[in-house]
């Protein structure tokens, strides 16, 4: 190990002692809020966000952690990433705009047009269902800030905890299928994406998305109309969404109304302004029609995983193994590996994956490491992908809060 | 005008909307102005949003959403507002 390795084990256990610390300074006898992200052994959400937020159902829904009523944005708690595939009464909910029309399946259409596309009279569901061939992909669909209250310090915006994200098996048509029907031209540079939700306000910017063309064009990106075998919830994009596995929800678009193939790029306020990263700072791929602005438009998803089998101040008994399970995703080069340490950083083991779902989905995975000594100890999971991504130590800070994949270290009481 | 835009959007909301008016702004000089914010989102926006910004965040936001979303908020109202909203959803002061 040379010079900078050393300086990165030293700098693990500092940050893990920093941690272990912070949570021994925690007042014992506080009253349980719900969706806290300290306990799962992060840094703590804004003290405003655990006094305010609380379970609520909204119709056809679990109870859900709300953030915001109105529009509603939700998040799903802990217990239902103990299982790879999230229910779809239990899958987080995020809006922008608070006007969320409730669409009848025979009452929706889908225009397929654009400057850059000959175009096609507009589609119903029965034609969508019945005239292109039906595609599954199981993937995770995670918002772009999710864990952003886990940021330090804190910015902004919907102060996600750690479920503002699910995977479920899509099924519904690849979009390719509908553009080349609708005859789209080499001049092509992004799909445009609307849906039928809308703002209070006639000023404010409509939620309108956009794809380069080669990735609307892939296999992958579906027009989805099911959701785990069921037809969408309303919440989730009823009657049809767009899927695009790999890349954050906000390209997800829900309730899907109007695909445009573009010969421009779009530059509505939630391309040109929101969702924009300062540039070069991630080393995902860059949207090369988007490169107008000083900063980039986020893209696909850094590898991440999540322990769902401990809480913070835990006990676990001396001599026993210590179960620590979760789930581990990516953008789709797939998990190679999720390793666990419980030395703060030290020595890692590698930690047994389960079933492969596909590329897209989330890995289970599981280790069992022996509660040696009495006293505080720090569980840390750390999942590397396929392509050698691997979680970072530190946040790599952006305003929006975006892309929070610090390893998870959970402090527990061996006794 | 403004209120039958709230009313609207609160009946597009569904079954949240009577659960929403539970959440109360605390009482100080300001808060009718802050109400303004009720006309396209829920007011649990802002203890969401807190205790982390100063006056000069608060005021960032505000105009955001007057400059980016086009709320009608009066340009005379975003100090008024941007002090209610530091002093009670504000970041503590230094000690």
């Amino acid at each position: 190990m040379g010079a900078t390795g050393r300086f990165h084990s030293r700098r693990r256990m500092l940050s893990g002692a920093a941690a272990l610390a912070a949570l021994g300074a925690l007042p014992r006898a506080m009253a349980a809020p719900v969706g806290g992200s300290g306990e799962l052994g992060f840094g703590e959400i804004p003290d405003g966000t655990l006094a305010e937020q609380s379970l609520f159902a909204l119709p056809g829904k679990v109870p859900l952690i709300k953030k915001t009523y109105r529009p509603p944005n939700f998040e799903t708690p802990i217990e239902y990433f103990r299982t790879p595939i999230t229910p779809n009464k239990a899958f987080f909910v995020r809006y922008h705009l608070a006007g969320i029309p409730q669409v009848k399946a025979k009452d929706w259409f889908l225009s397929v047009a654009g400057d850059a596309a000959a175009g096609l009279a507009p589609l119903s569901l029965d034609q969508l269902k019945r005239e292109f061939k039906a595609h599954e992909v199981t993937a995770v669909c995670q918002c772009s800030g999710n864990r952003r209250g886990l940021f330090d310090p804190h910015v902004p915006g919907v102060e996600w905890g750690v479920g503002a994200m699910g995977n479920a098996v899509w099924r519904g048509a690849r979009l390719k299928d509908l553009l080349a029907r609708a005859g789209v031209r080499k001049e092509a540079v992004e799909i445009v994406f609307d849906g039928a939700d809308h703002a209070p306000l006639d000023k404010t910017p409509d939620f309108v998305k956009s794809l380069p063309v080669d990735v609307a064009m892939s296999d992958d990106v579906l027009v989805a109309y099911e959701m785990n075998g069921q037809p969408l919830p309303h919440w989730n994009g009823f009657p049809v969404r767009l899927v695009v596995p790999g890349w954050t929800g906000t390209y997800w678009v829900k309730q899907l109304a109007s695909v445009k193939a573009m010969s421009s790029p779009e530059k509505n306020f939630w391309m040109s302004t929101a969702y924009r990263l300062p540039r070069g700072r991630f080393k995902t791929p860059t949207f090369a029609s988007q490169l107008y602005a000083p900063n980039e438009p986020i893209t696909t998803m850094v590898v991440n995983s999540l322990i769902t089998s401990l809480k913070a101040g835990q006990q676990v008994a001396r001599g026993k193994p210590i179960e620590v399970k979760g789930v581990a995703w990516d953008s789709g080069a797939g998990i190679e590996r999720v390793e666990v340490s419980t030395d703060l950083g030290a020595s890692w083991q590698r930690a047994t994956l389960g079933k492969d779902l596909g590329r897209y989905s989330f890995r289970e995975f599981s280790a069992a490491p022996l509660a040696r000594e009495p006293g505080g100890m720090v569980v840390m999971a750390r999942a590397t992908s396929r392509s050698g991504e691997t979680q970072v130590d530190q946040l790599v800070h952006n305003p929006a809060g975006y892309h929070h994949n610090v390893i998870q270290r959970v402090y527990i009481e061996v006794a | 005008m403004r209120l039958l835009v709230a009313i609207v959007a609160l009946a597009a909301a569904g079954g949240a909307s009577s659960q929403e008016s539970k959440v109360v702004l605390k009482e100080a000089p300001g808060r009718d102005k802050a109400m303004q914010c009720l006309a396209c989102h829920s007011i649990d926006y802002i203890p969401m949003n807190s205790r982390f910004l100063d006056k000069a965040g608060w005021t960032a936001s505000i105009n955001k959403m007057i400059n980016a979303f086009g709320a009608p908020i009066p340009k005379e109202d975003v100090e008024t507002i941007a002090n209610y909203l530091s002093q009670n959803y504000g970041k503590p002061a230094q000690k």
